[in-house]
C-alpha cells in the first residue's frame, strides 16, 4: 500500500494541535483564577487565597510547562509538513504569529518565572502584577492565534497573486468576519474548562474532608462564575453558529448532517450518516427545529451538503457527531450550574454527595468539548485549508514522503504518549498533595502514599495559621 | 515605491534573533549536556534550579526565530524544515524531554534518575541537532523554483556530524561558565575544573571546521582567500576570547568565563556571516530572493522595533530578579 503523505500530515497534524490544545485551554482561565485569588491575597491579607493561589500555582506550572513544549512544536509543523501553505500565507500568517511571540510569550514565559520562583524575591504587589501579565499574556496569545485560525476560516483583506497571498487590509484580515464569535468563544471555553477544573478538584477535597475553608471558598467562587458563563456560552454558540452560516454553509450542514437543501428540516439528535450513499440512516429528529435555530423561522431554508460537489464535502460523520458531543456537554454543564444554585439556596451545597460527586467528573468534561468543537471547525472545513481558496492536497510539502510522515508521526505519538502519562501522573500527585500546608515537606511527601481519610481534617484546617508566617517574608524580599 | 531596504533591516534582525538564542538558550542546554557528570544529585538540583526561572523565556527566542522567518523569509522557512525534517523532529523531541524534566523532576522521587537522563539526554540531541542545521545551511540545499527537492537524509553528512559535535562541545562550555558565574564551593570547582578540557574541545572542532568549510563551499574560500583580508580579524578576535577564557579560569574569576564565551560564540557567528552573505538558503536563494511581501514586513517591524525594547527590559528585569548565587535547597518546589 502506498503511504499517502497528505492523509498522513493530516493526522499528524490533528494530533499535535489537539494534543497541545487541552494545555492552553486550560491555563487560560486558570491563569485569571490565579490572578485573582493572588488580587484577593494583597488586598485581605488572608492567608487562605495565598494557599490557594500557590497550590493551584503548581497546577498552573505542570500543565503550562506541557504547553510549552508541545506549542513549540506547533511553531515549526507549518514549515515541515504544509510547507507550500506557508510559502504562500506566509504575508499574513509570518507577522501574526510573530506578533503572538512577542506580545504573548515573552510576557509569558518572563513573568511565569516571576510568579513561580519569585514569591520571596519580589514585593507581595510586583508578584500580583507578575500574575496579572502571565493572565493577560494567554490571552493576547489566544487573540493572534485566534485570528490566523479564524482568516482561515473566513478569508478577508488579502488578494491571490502569483501563488501567493498579499495583504490588503490588515485589519480586515486580523478582524476577519469569524474572528470576534470563535475569540468569544474560546475565551468562554476557557474561562468555563478553568472553572469546571478548579471547582472538580475543590468538590474532591471537600468529599474528604480536606482544607475545608479554603475549598469551599473555591467552589463557591467557581459556582458562581460558571452560572453565569455557562449559559452565555450557549447563547454565544448558537451566534458563531449562525455566521458559520453565513459564511461556511457547507459545514453547518455537516454539522446537521442536512443532505439535501431544503425548509423545515429537523434537528437530528440521532443519525448516522453515510458519505457514500449521501443519506443518514436512523434517523430520530425534532422536526423542523434546526430551521428554526439557524434561521429563526419553522419553515426556513436550510442549505445542505449536495450545494457543493461530492470532493468538497468534508467527512460528515465526524463533524456531525463531534457537534453533538460538543452540544451534549455543554448542555450538561448549565444543568450542573443550575443545580449548584438550588443547592446553595438551600444551604446543602458543600453537602450533597452526588453533587460533589458528579461535579469530580465534570472536570474532565470540558476537555472533552473544547477538542470536539475544534473537530467541527476544523474537519467541516475540508477539503479547504484556507477556506475556498488553497486545499489541504495543495499544501502539503511536496518533497515530504509518506515514510517520513509516519516516521514523525509515530514519534510524536510516543513522545506524548510518555509525556503525557508522566504529565498526569505528577498532577495526580500534586492533586493529592493536596493544598496542606508545604512548609511541612516531609508531612506532605509522604502523604500520596497512604490513604487518605478525614482524620487529616482538625490539622489542616489550624494549619492555616502558617500561612502568615509564610506571607512575611515577601513583603521583605526584592532588597 | 519602496523606502528602505526591509528584506536588509529584517536581515540584523533575525540575525541578532538568531544569536540571541544561541547564547540564551545556549547556556541552559549546556547545563543539560554537563547534567550528567555532576559532582551529586544536590548539585544536580542547583544546576537546574540555576536555569529553571529562565530557560522558558530563553527558548521563546527559538519560537521567534521560526515565527520570524515566516514573517519575513518565508523561502527559508519552507525550504529549510522539509529538508530537515527528520532532523527538526529530532530537535523538537528534545526539546520536549529536557523541558518537561524541569517540572517532572522535582515532583519525581524514585523515578528522579530518568527524568536526569530525559533532561540531559534532551539537551544533548537538541544541541547536536542545532549544530547539524548549522553544518547543512553551510552545504546548501538542493532546491528548483524555490521549494526542496532534496532526498530526507542529504542533510546527514560527516561535515553535519562534526558541527553538531561543535554545538555540542560549545554549548557544554557556555553551561560550565554559566555554573561557575551562578554557583559556589564544590559545584563552582567542579564547573573550573571541566571548563579547560572543554574549551580545548571547542578549539580543536571549531578548527577542523574551519578549515574544512572552504573545500566544502568555494563561495567561502573564495571570499577567505581574496583581497578582503579584513574579515581575518573575526578568528583573531576568537582566539582572543579563547585565550580570555583559559586566562579567566586559571585565575578564578567569576563572570569572565561566562562572558569571554559568549564572545567566542559571537565572532565565530560573524565569521559564519561574513562567510555565506548574502545566501539565505545557499547555493541559489539570496536574502532579497527569499522575503516576504514589502507590507508584511513593514507591518510588523514596526511593532517589533516597540515592543522588543520592552521585552528586553523585562527580560533583564527577570535575570535580576533572579541575579546571584544559586544555593542547594531554593527554589519553589
Amino acid at each position: 500500500m502506498e503511504l499517502d503523505p497528505l492523509i498522513l500530515s493530516r493526522i499528524q497534524f490533528a494530533f499535535v494541535v489537539s494534543f497541545h490544545a487541552i494545555f492552553p485551554v486550560f491555563t487560560i482561565g486558570l491563569a485569571s483564577y490565579i490572578a485573582v485569588l493572588e488580587g484577593l491575597a494583597f488586598k485581605t491579607r488572608n492567608p487562605v487565597w495565598t494557599k490557594l493561589s500557590t497550590f493551584w500555582t503548581k497546577v498552573f506550572a505542570v500543565v503550562f510547562g506541557m504547553g510549552v513544549v508541545s506549542g513549540i512544536v506547533m511553531s515549526f509543523q507549518f514549515g515541515t509538513n504544509w510547507s507550500a501553505f506557508s510559502q504562500a500565507s506566509a504575508n499574513f500568517l509570518g507577522p501574526i504569529l510573530s506578533y503572538e511571540v512577542i506580545t504573548a510569550f515573552f510576557l509569558e514565559a518572563a513573568f511565569l518565572g516571576v510568579l513561580l520562583f519569585g514569591r520571596d524575591k519580589v514585593p507581595a504587589g510586583v508578584h500580583l502584577f507578575a500574575a496579572i501579565m502571565v493572565a493577560t499574556g494567554t490571552f493576547i496569545s489566544s487573540f493572534w492565534i485566534l485570528a490566523a485560525n479564524s482568516w482561515m476560516q473566513t478569508p478577508a483583506g488579502v488578494e491571490f497573486r502569483e501563488g501567493v497571498f498579499h495583504v490588503v487590509s490588515w485589519s480586515e484580515a486580523i478582524f476577519n468576519p469569524s474572528f470576534p464569535y470563535r475569540f468569544m468563544h474560546m475565551a468562554l471555553a476557557s474561562f468555563l474548562t478553568g472553572g469546571f477544573v478548579v471547582a472538580g478538584v475543590s468538590a474532591w477535597y471537600l468529599l474528604r474532608g480536606r482544607e475545608v475553608e479554603a475549598n469551599r471558598k473555591a467552589l463557591s467562587m467557581c459556582l458562581w462564575l460558571l452560572l453565569f458563563i455557562a449559559p452565555a456560552q450557549a447563547v454565544v454558540g448558537d451566534f458563531h453558529g449562525l455566521n458559520t452560516l453565513e459564511h461556511q454553509p457547507t459545514k453547518v450542514a455537516a454539522m446537521e448532517g442536512n443532505w439535501e437543501t431544503s425548509r423545515n428540516v429537523p434537528l437530528l439528535l440521532f443519525a448516522i450518516p453515510d458519505q457514500e450513499n449521501q443519506t443518514n440512516h436512523f434517523e430520530i429528529g425534532i422536526p423542523s427545529l434546526a430551521s428554526l435555530i439557524l434561521t429563526h423561522e419553522w419553515d426556513g431554508e436550510v442549505p445542505g451538503l449536495n450545494e457543493v460537489a461530492v470532493e468538497e464535502q468534508p467527512p460528515v460523520a465526524i463533524v456531525f457527531w463531534s457537534f453533538r458531543i460538543m452540544v451534549g456537554i455543554g448542555v450538561l454543564m448549565i444543568l450542573f450550574a443550575l443545580a449548584g444554585l438550588f443547592l446553595r439556596a438551600g444551604g446543602r451545597l458543600y453537602k450533597t454527595r452526588w453533587y460533589l460527586q458528579g461535579m469530580r467528573f465534570m472536570s474532565i468534561a470540558p476537555f472533552f468539548a473544547v477538542l470536539t468543537g475544534w473537530f467541527v471547525t476544523e474537519v467541516g472545513r475540508a477539503p479547504w485549508l484556507v477556506y475556498g481558496m488553497m486545499t489541504q492536497a495543495e499544501s502539503v510539502t511536496p518533497s515530504l514522503t509518506g515514510g517520513m510522515a509516519l516516521f514523525t508521526l509515530i514519534g510524536y505519538i510516543v513522545v506524548y504518549a510518555l509525556v503525557f502519562s508522566a504529565g498526569v501522573y505528577y498532577l495526580m500527585r500534586v492533586l493529592y498533595v493536596g493544598l496542606e500546608d508545604s512548609d511541612d515537606e516531609e508531612h506532605a511527601s509522604d502523604r500520596p502514599a497512604r490513604p487518605l481519610s478525614a482524620a487529616h481534617v482538625p490539622f489542616e484546617i489550624e494549619s492555616g495559621s502558617h500561612g502568615v508566617h509564610q506571607a512575611k517574608p515577601a513583603n521583605e524580599g526584592g532588597h | 515605491m519602496e523606502l528602505f531596504d526591509l528584506a536588509l533591516i529584517w536581515a540584523f534582525i533575525i540575525g541578532f534573533g538568531i544569536i540571541m538564542y544561541v547564547l540564551m538558550d545556549g547556556f541552559d542546554l549546556g547545563v543539560g549536556i554537563l547534567f550528567p557528570f555532576a559532582p551529586s544529585e544536590e548539585d544536580r538540583d542547583t544546576m537546574m534550579n540555576s536555569v529553571a526561572p529562565v530557560w522558558d523565556g530563553n527558548e521563546t527566542w527559538l519560537v521567534l526565530g521560526g515565527a520570524g522567518l515566516l514573517a519575513a523569509f518565508p523561502m527559508v522557512y519552507s525550504i529549510f524544515l522539509p529538508a530537515l525534517y527528520i532532523g527538526v523532529f529530532l530537535l523538537l523531541a528534545g526539546l520536549i524531554f529536557r523541558g518537561v524534566a524541569f517540572e517532572f523532576r522535582f515532583k519525581a522521587r524514585t523515578s528522579r534518575y530518568l527524568w536526569n537522563w530525559s533532561f540531559a539526554g534532551g539537551s544533548t540531541i537538541a544541541a547536536f541537532a542545532q549544530g547539524a542545521v548549522v553544518g547543512a545551511y553551510i552545504q546548501g540545499f538542493n532546491t528548483v523554483n524555490g521549494a526542496y527537492v532534496g532526498g530526507a537524509l542529504d542533510w546527514l553528512t560527516p561535515f553535519t556530524v562534526l558541527t553538531g559535535l561543535g554545538m555540542l562541545a560549545g554549548y557544554a562550555l557556555l553551561g560550565s561558565t554559566w555554573l561557575i558565574m551562578k554557583t559556589e564551593g564544590r559545584l563552582q570547582e567542579w564547573a573550573y575544573r571541566v571548563s579547560a578540557p572543554l574549551l580545548i574541545a571547542v578549539l580543536v572542532v571549531f578548527g577542523i571546521i574551519s578549515v574544512w568549510t572552504p573545500f566544502v563551499d568555494d563561495m567561502v574560500r573564495e571570499r577567505w582567500f581574496s583581497n578582503l583580508s579584513v574579515i581575518w580579524i573575526l578568528p583573531a578576535l576568537t582566539l582572543l576570547c579563547a585565550f580570555q577564557i583559559w586566562r579567566s579560569v586559571r585565575n578564578r574569576f567569576e563572570g569572565m568565563p561566562f562572558v569571554a564565551t559568549m564572545g567566542l560564540f559571537i565572532t565565530t557567528y560573524l565569521g559564519l556571516v561574513v562567510s555565506k552573505w548574502p545566501y539565505v538558503v545557499p547555493p541559489n536563494y539570496t536574502l532579497w530572493d527569499a522575503a516576504s511581501a514589502y507590507e508584511s514586513q513593514l507591518f510588523l517591524l514596526l511593532g517589533l522595533l516597540f515592543v522588543i525594547p520592552i521585552v528586553l527590559a523585562y527580560t533583564a528585569w527577570t535575570y535580576w530578579v533572579f541575579r546571584g548565587k544559586v544555593r542547594a535547597g531554593e527554589g519553589y518546589h
